[in-house]
């Protein structure tokens, strides 16, 4: 029983899906397409890598996707989370609309900005711990357990505007959504700020592996020991407390909160770039920094189409390409096609 | 007990069926006679459900041929093989239980006219039809309006209709009580005088003997036996079914009576209502306690208790003498109890996580969120566990489903081992390995309780329970009926004790 027979220097081929070098990494299929988007963008519009310092802040069409992309962005680092554990948030577009309303209610009362703030992200979280609590102690489907927020958290909403959209001139809103920190858009210095400290944060700790666990077997986590039901409630608390903060960008960015049309259809977007950056939605293995890479893509796209003079309809019609050659690649029918093909080329 | 001579109606020549790495049938034949009822037996994992699967064409065979009134078949699927005369009833009755009665038998064959159904043709006929069962019901009502067992019935009118040479009877027995089960027989009794063959496959030996003519034991994808129950005891069926496959090396007994150590854990009344009558037991150290039983004798189940999967109604638990409280599995991992469950894929393994990751992640567990190991601890912990116990993988970083049912079993142990465990559950712990794997296990699981570990072990096999266990517990009908120490872990006890009252011993 002396023979040592697990190798543990490096194997050939890499079969994580952490690359080890940067190189490796930037030739990743997610890179390649923003790459290509922009490339595009640039061909149509050949000012498009032009950057300005102006005011004490970067100006240019790359800021401006980067400013853009910001909201699906942040919800997509919390979505990214929850489709790990093998769930989906369908609400945080509704909680955006919630979180704005409560923050634009408040001030528009009277109320000091940083309280409103603070008020409208404990809201995203209770809205968040209200979905974990319906997948974990009720054990409902996910898709469903949200679903039902997404419905009435618009309604909510409207409750809290009373039906109008409510106008603010409140100077810390307004530099949420639209100012600059150290020349960047506030909005893209959030999305940064929150991607490194989310990353940090699950790789730091153990909260990364036991949340791919859970998303992994569900029920090998439970005999494994871990406490899925503590994960899976802060897990969607935390995407409830990322699209709390979308929600604050988008009615600062309009100075108002639209109970209707904040956030709306969002949460399908965050989705979208989770699944674009790798994170498949049966689970496990996942990487946020690739979900904002995947929010990156969506938005070049859309602002490729704005400059490109087509209307914004196309916009919908190639978004729906993108999704369905991804599904295409994901789907057991390619794997099952691409292993064939090594095999064959492993024999000739 | 008069089986019909003559021609098969149903024949299997060489029957070979391969999963992956992992032989589920190796060349087995089976033959069924008209007019006979067969009983096929064997334990999980023996290959009876794939053998039927390919019987019935809802699997093919990789291998060997089917010959059905001696002509060559191969059935596409199930619905090929049903028109060709061989139906299945699955345990849980698989019709519609929203619609009626009469529609049940009569989906997708409803007699109709100018493309109407015709409710009344339709109900007259399943009335006559179920009164040959002698069923008289409401044929109107919903098939959810009555018992599984009329609803087996049912199901068997609605096959025999559809099929009429073949009846394959899956486990129709399991949740029916003791008068359901007679009525049961009873018709399976009229249709075996109407010539049918009838393949019974249950857990409950005492029917077998009851209805059956022959019985067919299969063990490891292997068959063991076709024989005439006529002249066969219980204890000779058991045997067949648990009996030896490879030979083990080492016996614990008598050695280890002088090592062991004090008590580990210790379950006082530890049960469960309606899963397992209360269980008083220790474990000590350098000790391992083997379970024999049949399946469904209650052993997984006691098991699951002890680790907290289900949770105990009654007794307590001690560990080192201090009592403690588990009452889910973080709680028993917090209390250093490992469990090896028994469906690896299902319970066990994180296929897309790497062999490391799956062998670091109940340690983790048990360290919380925020105290996590960092690579090189977890790249050291896995690769001296892995060297321990032998694990074959290419790289400690590959998913761990692309090993072998053997390395993936021993990557599960030294989850467990990782964490320095107190007691160790391992729940068939050789279950679906291959012959060389499997005495390396055991070599393993004798190694640990020499280390000084306390083990649980459950296995089927008894010559493999014998070749681990210090002392054997043999549990029946959900109930622990004995214990064996010192001489007496030997496999004709324990198969006596397995078989003392289930089943009548068959006297003329």
């Amino acid at each position: 029983m002396t023979r040592p027979t697990i190798e543990l220097r490096p194997a050939h081929e890499p079969p994580g899906p952490r690359p080890k070098t940067l190189a490796e990494a930037l030739v990743r299929p997610q890179f390649i397409a923003l790459a290509t988007v922009l490339l595009v963008n640039w061909l149509l519009f050949p000012g498009f890598f032009s950057i300005t310092w102006q005011d004490g802040r970067l100006f240019g069409s790359l800021i401006d996707v980067l400013n853009r992309a910001a909201p699906v962005a942040i919800l997509a680092i919390g979505m990214t989370a929850v489709i790990a554990t093998k769930g989906v948030d369908l609400s945080v577009g509704a909680v955006m609309a919630i979180a704005g309303a409560v923050a634009a209610a408040m001030v528009v009362a009277g109320w000091p900005a940083g309280l409103a703030v603070a008020a409208a992200l404990a809201v995203g979280l209770v809205c968040g711990l209200w979905n974990g609590v319906l997948v974990t102690l009720l054990d409902i489907q996910p898709i469903i357990a949200t679903l039902v927020l997404m419905v009435a958290g618009r309604g909510l909403a409207q409750l809290v505007t009373e039906g109008s959209i409510v106008t603010f001139a409140d100077p810390v809103l307004i530099f949420i959504g639209t100012g600059s920190v150290l020349g960047l858009p506030t909005p893209v210095a959030i999305a940064l700020l929150l991607m490194t400290g989310a990353a940090l944060l699950v790789r730091r700790t153990a909260l990364g592996l036991l949340i791919e666990a859970v998303g992994v077997n569900r029920s090998a986590a439970r005999f494994a020991g871990i406490r899925s039901s503590a994960l899976l409630l802060v897990v969607y608390a935390f995407a409830g407390l990322c699209a709390a903060i979308s929600g604050l960008i988008v009615a600062g960015d309009i100075r108002g909160a639209d109970a209707n049309n904040a956030g709306l259809w969002l949460e399908l977007d965050a989705i979208l770039a989770v699944v674009i950056g790798g994170t498949s939605l049966l689970g496990g293995r996942f990487s946020i920094p690739m979900s904002v890479v995947g929010a990156l893509i969506i938005q070049a796209m859309n602002t490729g189409i704005l400059i490109s003079g087509f209307s914004p309809e196309f916009n919908l019609v190639v978004k729906s390409g993108v999704i369905i050659t991804i599904l295409i690649l994901q789907s057991p029918l390619a794997a099952s096609i691409l292993q064939n093909r090594r095999m064959k080329r492993g024999r000739t | 007990m008069q089986a019909a001579e003559g021609r098969p109606v149903l024949e299997a020549r060489g029957i070979v069926k391969i999963f992956g790495q992992h032989t589920a049938l190796g060349g087995v034949d089976f033959e069924l006679k008209p007019g006979e009822v067969h009983a096929l037996l064997g334990e999980n994992g023996a290959g009876k459900s794939t053998l039927i699967k390919i019987l019935t064409g809802a699997y093919q065979p990789d291998h060997g041929e089917m010959l059905l009134d001696g002509v060559p078949v191969s059935f596409r699927d199930p619905l090929q093989a049903q028109g060709h005369g061989i139906g299945t009833v699955y345990q849980e009755v698989n019709l519609l239980p929203n619609r009626s009665v009469a529609e049940n038998l009569f989906l997708g064959r409803q007699p109709t006219r100018f493309g109407l159904i015709r409710r009344r043709e339709i109900e007259a006929r399943a009335r006559r039809l179920l009164a040959d069962y002698g069923l008289e019901i409401d044929v109107r009502a919903d098939l959810s309006d009555y018992s599984v067992a009329v609803q087996q019935i049912v199901a068997i009118a609605r096959a025999v209709e559809l099929s009429g040479k073949v009846l394959v009877l899956d486990e129709p027995t399991a949740s029916l009580d003791r008068n359901e089960v007679e009525r049961l027989f009873d018709v399976v009794r009229k249709l075996k005088a109407r010539g049918l063959g009838i393949v019974f496959i249950t857990h409950f030996l005492g029917q077998v003997f009851e209805l059956c003519d022959r019985v067919t034991i299969l063990r490891n994808g292997r068959k063991i036996a076709t024989q005439s129950l006529q002249g066969l005891s219980a204890t000779d069926v058991v045997r067949m079914m648990l009996g030896k496959d490879v030979a083990f090396d080492h016996h614990p007994t008598g050695v280890a009576d002088a090592r062991r150590g004090a008590a580990r854990v210790t379950f006082r009344n530890l049960g469960r209502k309606g899963s397992v009558a209360p269980v008083t037991l220790s474990v000590h150290e350098g000790e391992v306690v083997g379970v024999a039983g049949l399946l469904g004798s209650g052993r997984t189940e006691v098991a699951r208790l002890m680790f907290g999967v289900d949770a105990a109604d009654s007794g307590e638990i001690l560990v080192d003498g201090t009592p403690v409280t588990i009452r889910n599995p973080a709680q028993a991992v917090a209390a250093g109890f490992g469990f090896c469950p028994e469906d690896r894929k299902i319970d066990g393994i994180f296929g897309e996580l790497s062999v490391r990751e799956n062998i670091i992640i109940a340690l983790q567990a048990k360290l919380g969120w925020f105290r996590a190991l960092n690579r090189e601890d977890q790249v050291e912990l896995a690769g001296r566990h892995a060297e321990a116990l032998d694990i074959r993988a290419a790289s400690p970083d590959m998913p761990v489903k692309l090993l072998s049912g053997g390395n993936q079993q021993k990557v599960i142990l030294a989850r467990w081992l990782a964490i320095d465990p107190s007691f160790l559950i391992l729940d068939e712990p050789t279950r679906g390995i291959d012959v060389g794997a499997h005495a390396e296990i055991v070599r393993t699981i004798n190694r640990l309780r020499e280390d000084g570990l306390a083990l649980f072990a459950i296995s089927s096999e008894l010559e493999e329970v014998v070749a681990y266990s210090n002392r054997v517990v043999v549990m029946r009908d959900r109930e622990m009926v004995a214990e064996l120490s010192g001489a007496a872990v030997a496999p004709d006890a324990i198969v006596q004790a397995i078989a003392e009252t289930p089943a009548p011993e068959a006297q003329p």
